[in-house]
């Protein structure tokens, strides 16, 4: 058969195919699928007006309610200088990260039970754009979310000392954490295909990741165990990197080791979910 | 040849072919041909289904086949799609479960151009050949060439070439059906005017102009089926996958749909449809392969299957239900009538098979008559599809499947 040949040429199939190039004529670019992919899915996302408020809701509704929950943990010994909600603003920015990342896996599930998913394979579509759109619409809607976890603490009195400057690196962190948390979430989705299964281990996950930090309450007064484990909490790398930002004199030698961890986190959580994309595509 | 093939009008009593296309298509030699260009192209295409067609005895064909020049009367037919002895199995689904079959060496080959059916039941293994056909699934066992290019080794180049209508629609609800087909565009490489234009000549083809800002979700069974074969067609493909691409619509957009289809070989695509529709197979398909339990059971044209059953069938209802004695004298008087075959009593219900239908009927009558009986009605049918699958899967295909 035709497996000798030596050069594929794509043939126009109709009349007027002239107009348009035809199919195998030169390989897709994977970045022009990836820009189509993660555009559909911001696409479809304003289309739905209720679910962009609950997303931006979400992110806003924890600032006020942790600050007055937790208010009187700022005149406990050992606290510290300065306001709570100077304190908190970088924590509810990181936990605004794990509850929307943590479902970023829902589209790929989504795809596969109408069948995009099925379209996509059996066209040049890279795997890694595939991943990759779900990972960087995430990675949108929490750029915005915690520009306005920021901004609200800001009207509620948090001090933004190092100026744009620290906001930029602290929305940095907030993507790279994101990224991490999405391709993990996009991993597991693969593995688990229902949409149940993968919403209630994101919930498992985030509640724990944020507690066992310091996002809500300072080292100092954490118990010792939590200290412990918050030290390889990943969630910690970005809140502590996150306050740092946000500093007077952000101690940016230590932002940066931190950030690194959560970019080595995201590399292997990439790894992960392609892994986890190949065993799904041998599963078919 | 199917009566509904594009090619041309039904003509049953059409001279024989000529005799060179009468082996119908041979096997091709890679070092054929025009010897670089493996995926089908129009004229190669309609030479394909011409041989394909003549070999049936359809006349316009067999004119079109007369048109070919010598030189290229000599290629022989392109492919779309050439399997050979495709294997895949399933882990059951528990541990310990022993595996699932699914296919059990599937060869197919489907000329360029033309319709395909894969015909069988629920579970019978016509997705899963499929989607290893669309490398979707990757084979176990097996080789095949899909739009010229080895779907093994070179799946990158398959994907180029071809697009799939998956079962289960495949377009994105949240989308409209202009952004459903601009998309797909995109993944293939197309950008620009040329895209846009592509996708409004889609949206007009397919009636979806009115409904291209929509957004999928909304549309109707008919509509989403036509949008989703919209979609696989943007990137203009060499081959088509159609899974099952009626299944759950109503007769009115079924009809509608069975059209579009057989408007789709026009351009020279190649399809390769799978249907629990025996009805569709016979419309759609130049040529059927019945599949059952990971296996081809038959192939061939619908004529050509339908043949094989040469006998009519005399079926009578009888106008009061014959007791013991009456079925048994009715049973001896027809089977020994000259030309009648395997006879059926049930109830009031008579069916015999007889060599010709029309010429049997006094005969029939008489017998009746003989055994003390009257016929109510009466009426001769020629074999049909049904029978042929009755035949070759040994059990009459699924009456509820058929109707809506």
């Amino acid at each position: 058969m035709t497996t000798t040949q030596p050069i594929t040429v794509a043939v126009p199939l109709s009349v007027d195919a002239a107009e348009v190039p035809a199919t195998g004529s030169a390989r897709p670019l994977g970045s022009r699928q990836f820009g189509a992919l993660t555009a559909r899915l911001l696409r479809s996302l304003l289309r739905r007006p209720a679910f962009v408020a609950i997303t931006l809701v979400q992110a806003v509704v924890w600032l006020p309610l942790f600050g007055s929950l937790f208010r009187s943990v700022a005149t406990v010994p050992g606290f510290g200088q300065g306001e709570y909600i100077d304190y908190l603003t970088p924590g509810v920015a990181t936990m605004s990260v794990l509850f929307s990342a943590g479902w970023t896996g829902v589209r790929l599930i989504d795809d596969m039970e109408n069948g995009v998913m099925e379209r996509l394979l059996a066209s040049p579509t890279r795997r890694w754009a595939i991943v990759g759109g779900t990972v960087a619409y995430e990675a949108v809607i929490v750029a915005v979310q915690v520009t306005l976890v920021v901004l609200l603490g800001w009207g509620l009195g948090a001090r933004l000392r190092s100026g744009p400057l620290g906001v930029v690196v602290l929305i940095a962190v907030a993507v790279t954490l994101s990224t991490a948390v999405a391709a993990l979430s996009d991993a597991l989705a693969l593995v688990v295909r229902r949409r149940e299964a993968l919403i209630a281990a994101a919930n498992f996950l985030v509640l724990p990741l944020t507690f066992l930090s310091t996002g809500m309450m300072p080292e100092r007064l954490l118990p010792g165990w939590i200290r412990a484990v918050a030290h390889y909490n990943p969630a910690n790398w970005a809140v502590s990197a996150s306050r740092m930002a946000l500093a007077v004199h952000p101690d940016w030698l230590s932002i940066l080791w931190n950030l690194l961890a959560l970019v080595v986190l995201a590399a292997v959580s990439w790894a992960l979910a392609a892994h986890a994309f190949s065993s799904y595509q041998r599963s078919l | 040849m199917t009566t509904t093939h594009s090619a041309g009008e039904p003509a049953p009593d059409a001279p024989p072919a000529a005799p060179t296309t009468e082996d119908g298509p041979q096997d091709p030699d890679p070092e054929a041909g025009l010897g670089l260009i493996p995926t089908p192209v129009p004229a190669d295409a309609a030479a394909a289904t011409a041989v394909e067609v003549a070999a049936a005895g359809v006349d316009l064909a067999a004119e079109a086949a007369a048109r070919v020049t010598p030189a290229s009367a000599a290629v022989e037919p392109v492919w779309a799609i050439e399997a050979r002895e495709l294997v895949k199995s399933y882990r059951g689904r528990r541990r310990g479960d022993p595996p699932v079959h699914a296919v059990r060496g599937i060869s197919l080959r489907v000329p360029a151009g033309t319709i395909f059916g894969l015909l069988g039941p629920n579970g019978a293994g016509k997705t899963t050949t499929v989607r290893m056909l669309a490398t979707l699934a990757r084979p176990e066992g097996g080789s095949a060439t899909v739009a010229g290019h080895d779907l093994l080794r070179r799946p990158w180049d398959v994907r180029r070439s071809i697009a799939i209508v998956p079962q289960r629609s495949g377009a994105d609800p949240d989308a409209t059906g202009r952004e459903n087909l601009l998309l797909q565009g995109r993944l293939y490489g197309l950008s620009g005017m040329g895209l846009a234009r592509r996708a409004d000549e889609l949206l007009e083809r397919f009636a979806l102009g009115d409904a291209a800002g929509r957004l999928a979700r909304t549309y109707s069974g008919g509509m989403l089926r036509r949008l989703d074969v919209a979609i696989g067609l943007v990137a203009r493909p060499a081959v088509l996958f159609l899974d099952e691409p009626t299944t759950g619509l109503d007769p009115e957009a079924r009809a509608v749909m069975w059209s579009e289809i057989e408007a789709l070989t026009a351009d020279g695509l190649s399809i390769l449809l799978t249907t629990h529709y025996l009805e569709e197979a016979d419309r759609l398909a130049a040529r059927v392969a019945i599949v059952e339990n990971g296996q081809v059971v038959v192939e061939g044209t619908p004529e050509e299957l339908k043949s094989e059953l040469r006998d009519d069938t005399v079926d009578l209802e009888l106008a009061e239900t014959p007791d013991a004695s009456q079925a048994e004298v009715l049973r001896g008087r027809l089977a020994a009538l000259p030309g009648v075959g395997e006879v059926t009593l049930d109830g009031r219900s008579v069916r015999a098979r007889v060599a010709t239908g029309a010429a049997a009927l006094p005969a029939v009558f008489a017998a009746v008559d003989a055994a003390g009986l009257a016929t109510a009605t009466a009426s001769v049918a020629r074999p049909s599809f049904d029978d042929v699958y009755l035949r070759h899967v040994g059990r009459r295909f699924g009456r509820h499947e058929e109707l809506t």
